[in-house]
């Protein structure tokens, strides 16, 4: 199994707030790697530092190294621009431009001059497509994206993200804004993006994280407390704190 | 402070324990008396055991289902799911025995009015031990003592030993007199059924270390 994305005692302040602790972890290509843990274990901010995104927080410091296919991106020769468009990432409650579906798909490969005319036109059938939208969406591409439901919205910005043609994805509660068929589909098509993607997500729905991941990581107070195969996290995790927070029995 | 949390569930699985114990005793029970009523030539024994067997299959399914109720309901996680799929593996070993405490129970009612075909000494005693084996493998789950669990596998091979003794007896009963095949013949299904039983211990045993510890093992 080759690692894609890893991370070496990575640390993460807010001003003086350490909110990462010196957390390695190896993440496996085209493999879901859930990250689950309590309200305010540092889950969102570890998943931001994998795409330099934490950088845009003002306050954040980062020490460590976050490596992608061995190459750290925190390293000065690199453009955090260029990672984010190969690390994509999914935020939480959808949030599409105020422009048309069409729009929406098609300004990532724009403004990085990945295509344009009739190839763009294919990359954005292609993306909608990849996200499992195109049907729903393919007779009225000119439309706001705002009329789509929440669910759509949120597959349209996977559809966005996937434009761009990204290495890894990273997905911050994806769900949590969903209803469950929303979700159910949401979670089929992470499941269908395995096969090109490697994808990182963070969730507080344990079962979630249970249905959609191959590996499972539980963060608590900043620190990686336990990693492995997710049906042995879930069944037979060897920490006491892993085992209580999976059962609901976290005090 | 530690919150309290999941008191439900931690009601709903301690409810599903005592159950499977329950179940455990009727079915170390109705061993105990079907080897009784063979002992003592009991028919009036026998057909009782043959009917409680019932209560044992019942208790099977309500407690299958409630097994089925808290997955679904409660998604249960780590050693809260071990229990309860091992209650749910536990209960197949328990109404097994308690099928294998009819059988003999129907021996029993076979061979009412014959005298049997040897005095039952070692029979009993694979009884004592199987039944003991049981009780103490409940007693591990109801502990969640591990420990207790690991020491079956020894007692199981001292049952295969007796199994193969008493069936090895019978059979040089069969070869002199042929006319005691059918009857020699049903002892040493008796004998091991008996063996059977002490092996369902040992796989209750084994169920009780991955409950507790999350590992699967072989204790004999």
């Amino acid at each position: 199994m080759k690692v894609k994305l890893q991370t070496k005692n990575l640390n993460v302040w807010y001003g003086n707030a350490q909110v990462v602790r010196d957390f390695t972890i190896k993440i496996p290509e085209k493999r879901i790697t859930a990250i689950i843990g309590p309200s305010g274990c540092g889950k969102s901010t570890f998943l931001k530092s994998l795409n330099r995104m934490v950088e845009l927080v003002p306050g954040a410091r980062v020490s460590g190294e976050v490596l992608l296919d061995g190459k750290n991106i925190y390293d000065r020769d690199v453009d955090d621009t260029e990672i984010r468009w190969k690390i994509g990432m999914v935020f939480q409650k959808p949030n599409p431009f105020p422009k048309s579906i069409y729009e929406n798909v098609a300004y990532g490969p724009r403004i990085h001059g990945i295509a344009e005319g009739e190839r763009l036109k294919h990359l954005v059938e292609e993306s909608l497509k990849k996200a499992a939208l195109w049907e729903e969406v393919k007779d009225r591409l000119n439309i706001s994206a705002f009329e789509l439901s929440g669910g759509q919205q949120q597959r349209l910005c996977i559809a966005r993200t996937l434009a761009v043609n990204p290495e890894v994805i990273l997905m911050d509660e994806p769900c949590s804004a969903l209803d469950p068929i929303a979700t159910t589909k949401i979670e089929d098509l992470i499941f269908d993006l395995k096969r090109n993607y490697t994808i990182v997500i963070v969730t507080h729905n344990l079962q979630q994280a249970a249905r959609v991941s191959d590996y499972t990581a539980f963060m608590y107070l900043g620190k990686l407390i336990e990693y492995g195969r997710t049906e042995e996290i879930f069944e037979r995790p060897k920490n006491k704190q892993t085992q209580d927070y999976v059962m609901g029995r976290f005090g | 402070m530690k919150l309290e949390t999941r008191r439900k569930l931690s009601e709903e699985l301690e409810d599903l324990k005592s159950k499977t114990i329950k179940m455990s005793s009727l079915a170390a029970a109705a061993v105990e008396k079907a080897v009784r009523s063979l002992a003592r030539r009991n028919v009036g024994l026998a057909k009782r055991v043959i009917k409680e067997d019932d209560k044992i299959d019942a208790l099977e399914i309500e407690i299958e289902n409630k097994c089925m109720h808290l997955i679904a309901l409660q998604q249960p996680m780590a050693k809260d799911l071990r229990i309860i799929g091992s209650c749910l593996k536990i209960i197949t070993d328990l109404e097994r025995v308690g099928d294998r405490a009819a059988d003999i129970a129907n021996i029993t009612v076979e061979l009412a009015g014959r005298p049997l075909v040897k005095p039952l000494v070692d029979i009993p005693r694979m009884a004592e031990l199987a039944v003991g084996m049981l009780r103490d493998a409940m007693r591990a789950f109801k502990e969640e003592n591990s420990l207790l669990a690991w020491g079956l596998g020894e007692r199981d091979d001292e049952v295969d030993r007796l199994a193969h003794q008493v069936t090895r007896e019978l059979f040089s009963y069969l070869v002199e007199d042929p006319r005691k095949t059918s009857d020699a013949f049903r002892l040493m299904l008796v004998a091991s059924f008996l063996e059977r039983i002490a092996d369902h211990a040992t796989n209750i045993g084994e169920r009780v270390i991955y409950m507790e510890r999350g590992e699967r093992v072989k204790i004999n």
